[in-house]
């Protein structure tokens, strides 16, 4: 038997509301598609897709955004895709240290008022899948489906 | 900051990007070298768009430290052993 293929996907600040909801939103995809989902943020990112899913209808591993570039750093661990969440200047670091530190296929999906800023910067390899979402999660939703990263 | 806090730090820029981080250390420090994100500097795996600038000023380190929402920190730390051991690194 195959092993389940394995994606990281980066949460970034969550002061942007699109965030919480498109990661649930991929993270469901990519369960349906036979890829385990693990999620690495900072707590209060963290906590956001926690409370909402209290009974974990959808979420699965979830760990703290050191801890996960301190393991593939060092080895430890590695995942076959990674999806990092961008709308400012640290999202674009930690997608640039994904993607000079994992294996992983690396997606960047960027959103925010100023995300054609954030898009500018990325120079690294990647697909990246950019909106001007904020509030609203639909034009991400609707980029995020054209790519279909849960087929790859 | 994990083990960050733990340290006698001094903020030598904070809310910055990472450009502005690297092209602070190259322009203030004559001594520097460049590293790969996930370079380990104290404890602490460097997160950025490389090469990452790391300065070394006699006994200090300056290295960049970033949080999600708070973007990129310039931070100058005291420590003989590590200033050694990354200034070996060059050689």
């Amino acid at each position: 038997m195959t092993p389940r293929k394995a994606a990281l996907l980066v949460l970034g600040c969550p002061q942007v509301p699109v965030q919480t909801s498109i990661a649930l939103y991929l993270i469901n995809r990519l369960k349906k598609g036979g890829v385990t989902p693990v999620v690495a943020g900072n707590k209060a990112a963290n906590t956001l897709l926690v409370v909402a899913d209290t009974d974990r209808h959808y979420l699965g591993e979830v760990m703290d955004l050191d801890r996960a570039v301190a393991q593939i750093s060092e080895r430890k661990r590695d995942f076959d895709l990674c999806f990092v969440f961008i709308h400012n200047d640290a999202g674009v670091s930690y997608a640039a240290t994904m993607g000079a530190i994992s294996q992983a296929k690396l997606y960047t999906l960027v959103y925010g008022e100023h995300y054609e800023d954030q898009v500018k910067k990325i120079d690294f390899p990647c697909t990246t899948i950019a909106a001007k979402a904020v509030h609203n999660p639909l034009p991400l939703k609707k980029a995020l489906d054209e790519v279909k990263p849960w087929d790859a | 900051m994990g083990c960050v806090e733990s340290m006698n730090y001094e903020i030598v820029l904070r809310d910055a990007t990472f450009k502005e981080s690297r092209d602070y250390v190259k322009a203030h420090f004559s001594e520097f070298i460049d590293v790969q994100p996930g370079f380990k500097v104290f404890d602490v795996y460097v997160i950025g768009l490389p090469p990452i600038a790391i300065g070394l000023e006699g006994d200090f380190v300056i290295f960049p430290y970033t949080k999600p929402c708070h973007g990129t920190f310039l931070l100058r730390v005291e420590d003989q052993k590590e200033a050694a051991r990354l200034r070996a690194l060059k050689k």
